[in-house]
């Protein structure tokens, strides 16, 4: 009965989404604020709905419904309950039920916040989003129900949740990932909610900015969750692979971050409005471009769904109306976005359009690479494969160049630059991180290649001289208050959460780079046959392979390693890498001992037997791999700083004061909507 | 008393020792029977760390054919590990990589290499990225370079008023928003 | 301004062309792969025959006249679906040869005894070393090779009754008429 009513909530709401892409648009087109305000209470039922239905999803998982297929195929009696939750988004149909839910989430926190927004404005955005929201639910209704029934010949167990998702990982990973790539729906929505009215001003930048902040943030998460999630499950140390499943995520994050430095420019200096506006609508239409790659099957992939080409079809016609209609609406309307502004060649408008340029690239790299198999083929120049050592050859020269620009960042003012005696210490700033650069990893490593060097001294470029930047800043500020400690002037916080917002996420991309540069460059591995005694050695330490024991888990059994480590001879931990068989399935799975630190990590995977108690093993030593995760972790905290900045403080707090007006100002938006811009 | 529960636990840890060993050598069963699906981990023997280096590089570098997509390090596929092989014994007799990579893409096509050679078919792939970068910035900076400074400012000082207006319009008493157009 | 208009233009045509080739890929197996070895000849061998190991085979044994080359194997499930029609091919006057790939020797024969032998000769490449040249990457496959010993098409997969109707029929024909 529970999976037929999620079922019905799914259909009403995808009824309720209807209504909230047509009745809020009617009610823009022809000013009647009733119909405006159906969108928000549209919104919030639509949200409601869902959560019901994603429950009803839950319970049939925890109460181990096999009638319901989704439920038979992902998950099995035995399975530890919080899998089982995991688990509702460990399949096709799940997922997408989650990617529909995030939406709605994402819809109702819009006519939650918006209430300050213009009447017109609130509605057409939700009236955008209420027509994503009818086009995935509907996929989900005509091709991909996770509630439909297996009778009357149902299985009495499940065939239970692949192994490799049996992980925390995948609690969190999954929401996070679409957490990110459905808020970009909110900036798209916004854009186009503006060129439909018409109205497209650079006020439009100020209210997407947060909403694609927030975005952004999710995204950079979980990626980045990803990332390690397979750099430990999957057993072969690696923690990024360049599949298209991957890159289906990276591509909307790389034009999110050029959105979101553009967004500067244009909420700032109102400058560069057409580029910000198509930027919005890529960076979500990189996400549905995402969607399709992962669930159409056109590419393969170690992480793809199940995949049907019906599916596909589906997702394909969704993206030519989506995609298709906004880039339409775009070419019609983008002539009327004017930016006047002017700045000299050196000046922050100069440096965040270089920034645009080289993440656009990067992206474009992206999309060319992953495609280009199938573009190779349609055309019949015969199939081929494009993997790391072509996305790492061209992403070297853009990550050198945007650090290279990146450095001088903070020093830069609007308009144009004018060079000031204080940033003199530039120079010595660059001298110590070329001669830091070199001397630190050769000493540390004991050798160095020139583009470890080159990473790592650039990486010290921006690190230090944001640093400085930030330093120079702090002094000057506190030199001010003493001046001002007389006049009772209320003293202010030397720097602003959105400057922090940068030093955090420019520095975090330099840690990132450092990492990715080291574990490149310096990382061991070795495969090797061990007897129950021997000892290896990998770099200054020592793993002696002291036997196997076995191991009974919930809904698996292992054969467990025991490795002792040792540093110069010191005992320094005991690893205790797994090999798992997971009963249902059958299959095995490695489950690998990793021993993490800050500045190297110990990874050890039990390989087979090998006959006469040998067993092969694989011992990596990792240098500096985390850092790779804890930039992107610094980057995030950077976006949550530019969240808790004092501009959006305080429209939280006006909030109340406006909404009394809301009324009054509702009709004078609707006048001005009118009039074309 | 105290021995009689002693001789039980006794026999129970016999008993329970006995099933952990049936479980194991199942176990073990299990694992040679399943061999092709499990990690492979192989062992080679190198004379060199160069010589096992190149090895690595190399099978990083080649793609499985029978994969989903999956370099050979990587695969645990039986067809990964002849291929391992194979490129294992072509490094032991000195081929060069160059060697080995026409070796195997002559019997199993470009698929097999992740990094795509360049020719005809695949110039966009290589050189279009650049192409657009170099182009995007010739624009951009000839755009700046050329612009008449004076008239130009003109009009943004002017749109920067009317835009100013707007947004006093719009979020009223927002001292903030003219101090950033401003700043 | 005209010319303006028709740049703004510019990311939906590239948008439509990019939904070109992604219609083009739906409902393509990504997984096949076309072999690299059509046009040229049959690589060179020296394996044992399947039933008689002292007996060695090599390239002459296939060329002379049009063959199918089946690569199979006991292991392989799909090869067994495949049986029967590779078994009414051989009654119909096709030359089929095995290939039989990494397999175990008396499984295979067992194999035969039990659903019967379509194939003329076998070969037995346990190590898969033949296989690997050929550019084999699952079994069943099967090569058409031209009477001069050219590899002129690959089939991967079973060779299912229509199949063979509707495509390999003709391919086959055609190499008969040269």
């Amino acid at each position: 009965m529970i999976p037929e009513i999620g079922h019905f909530l799914l259909i009403t709401a995808f009824a309720v989404a209807i209504i909230q892409g047509i009745l809020p648009l009617w009610g823009g087109a022809s000013g009647n604020l009733q119909l405006m305000a159906i969108g928000r209470s549209a919104a919030f039922t639509q949200l409601l709905l869902l959560v019901m239905s994603f429950a009803c999803l839950v319970f049939a998982f925890l109460t181990n419904d096999f009638t319901v297929a989704y439920v038979a195929t992902n998950s099995n009696s035995y399975l530890p309950y919080w899998y089982k939750v995991s688990a509702v988004w460990g399949g096709h149909e799940g997922s997408l039920l989650l990617w529909v839910l995030i939406l709605a989430a994402w819809g109702g926190a819009v006519a939650f916040f918006g209430s300050h927004l213009p009447a017109a404005l609130l509605a057409r955005v939700l009236a955008v989003m209420g027509w994503l929201g009818v086009g995935f639910t509907s996929f989900i209704l005509f091709t991909s129900n996770p509630f439909l029934r297996l009778l009357p010949d149902f299985p009495l167990d499940g065939n239970d949740l692949n192994p490799l998702l049996q992980d925390i990982g995948l609690i969190f990973h999954p929401p996070m990932l679409y957490m990110g790539y459905v808020g970009f729906s909110v900036p798209f929505a916004f854009v186009i909610a503006g060129l439909i009215g018409g109205q497209l001003d650079s006020v439009w930048a100020r209210w997407s900015r947060p909403w694609a902040t927030v975005a952004w943030c999710f995204l950079t998460l979980g990626i980045a969750l990803g990332s390690w999630w397979a750099y430990y499950e999957l057993g072969w140390g690696g923690w990024w692979f360049w599949d298209p499943v991957e890159n289906a995520s990276f591509m909307p994050w790389l034009a999110g971050t050029a959105l979101l430095h553009s967004l500067a420019v244009t909420d700032k200096r109102a400058g560069i409005k057409v580029w910000t506006v198509l930027l919005a609508i890529l960076t979500f239409s990189l996400s549905l471009l995402g969607t399709f790659l992962v669930r159409s099957g056109v590419l393969t992939s170690v992480h793809a769904f199940a995949t049907d080409p019906a599916r596909g079809a589906f997702i394909l016609g969704f993206l030519v109306i989506v995609i298709g209609g906004s880039l339409l609406l775009f070419a019609l309307r983008a002539h009327r976005l004017k930016s006047y502004i002017e700045y000299s060649l050196v000046s922050r408008e100069s440096w965040l359009i270089f920034q645009n340029i080289l993440m656009s690239v990067a992206a474009l790299v992206v999309l060319l690479g992953t495609l280009y198999p199938l573009l190779s083929e349609a055309f019949g120049a015969g199939k081929l494969s494009v993997g790391p050592p072509y996305f790492n050859l061209l992403f070297q020269p853009l990550a050198f160049l945007a650090l290279l620009l990146m450095a001088v960042a903070p020093y830069i003012q609007w308009r144009s630059y004018r060079f000031q005696p204080a940033h003199r210490g530039l120079y010595l700033v660059a001298g110590a991180s070329v001669f830091l650069g070199v001397l630190m990893p050769w000493l540390y490593f004991g050798y160095v290649t020139w583009q470890v060097a080159l990473a790592f001294a650039l990486s010290l470029w921006v690190v230090l001289s944001t640093l400085k930047n930030m330093f120079s800043k702090i002094v000057r500020a506190g030199l001010a208050s003493d001046n001002l400690a007389e006049t009772k002037i209320p003293k202010r916080p030397s720097l602003s959460r959105s400057y922090l917002a940068m030093v955090f996420a420019h520095i975090g991309f330099a840690v990132s780079i450092t990492g990715i540069a080291f574990t490149s460059e310096y990382s061991l591995e070795r495969d090797v046959r061990m007897y129950p005694g021997d000892t290896l050695a990998a770099g200054p330490y020592q793993f002696e392979f002291k036997g196997v024991s076995t191991k009974v888990g919930a809904n698996y059994s292992a054969v467990v390693g025991s490795i002792d480590v040792q540093r110069n001879g010191k005992q320094l931990t005991q690893l205790r890498p797994e090999k798992r068989t997971y009963r249902v399935q059958k299959s095995s799975m490695t489950e690998a001992a990793i021993d993490g630190g800050l500045f190297r990590d110990l990874y050890v995977a039990l390989g087979e037997p090998l006959g006469d108690e040998s067993w092969a093993v694989r011992i990596y030593y990792k240098p500096f791999v985390r850092w790779v995760w804890l930039g992107a972790v610094f980057m995030a905290l950077g976006g949550a700083f530019a969240l808790s900045d004092r501009r959006y403080r305080r429209i939280q707090s006006r909030q109340n004061k406006v909404s009394s007006m809301v009324s009054l100002r509702q009709v004078s938006t609707v006048e001005q909507s009118a009039k074309p811009l | 008393m105290d021995k009689g529960i002693n001789r039980v636990w006794k026999g129970s840890r016999r008993a329970i020792n006995m099933a952990y060993g049936i479980l194991f050598w199942g176990f073990l069963a299990i694992i040679l029977l399943l061999q092709p699906a499990f990690a492979g981990i192989d062992i080679y023997q190198f004379d060199n760390v160069k010589e096992e280096q190149r090895f690595r590089d190399l099978i990083a570098e080649l793609r499985c054919p029978k994969c989903q997509n999956q370099n050979l390090a990587d695969s645990n596929a039986g067809l990964a590990k002849d291929l391992k092989d194979r490129t294992y014994q072509l490094v032991k007799e000195g081929k060069t990589n160059k060697e080995i990579k026409n070796y195997l893409v002559d019997r199993y096509g470009d698929f097999i290499i992740y990094k795509p050679p360049f020719r005809l078919s695949t110039w966009l792939l290589w050189i279009g990225p650049l192409l657009v970068l170099l182009l995007v910035f010739g624009v951009f900076i000839r755009k700046n370079l050329k612009t008449p400074k004076n008239q130009a400012m003109d009009i943004s000082l002017a749109e920067q008023q009317r835009l100013k207006n707007l947004l006093d319009s719009r979020e009223s008493g927002n001292s903030e928003t003219s101090r950033h157009i401003d700043a | 301004m005209r010319n303006k208009a028709f740049i703004y233009l510019v990311p939906f045509l590239l948008f439509i062309a990019l939904s070109g080739v992604l219609f083009f890929a739906l409902g393509k197996d990504p997984k096949l792969l076309p072999s690299a070895k059509l046009g040229k000849p049959f690589p060179e061998f020296e394996l044992p025959s399947l039933h008689k190991p002292e007996q060695m085979l090599s390239k002459a044994q296939l060329t002379g006249e049009v063959v199918l080359v089946n690569v199979w194997a006991t292991w392989c499930v799909s090869c067994l679906v495949e049986h029967p029609m590779l078994t009414k091919l051989s009654q119909d006057g096709v030359i089929i040869h095995g290939l039989n790939y990494k397999d175990v020797r008396p499984a295979a024969i067992t194999f035969l005894e039990n659903h019967g032998n379509p194939y003329r000769q076998i070969i037995f490449d346990e190590a898969g070393g033949l296989g690997l040249d050929l550019g084999v990457y699952g079994a069943p496959e099967t090569y058409f090779l031209d009477k001069t010993g050219q590899i002129r098409y690959r089939h991967v997969g079973i060779i299912m009754p229509d199949v063979w109707q509707n495509k390999l029929q003709a391919v086959y024909q055609a190499l008969l008429q040269e």
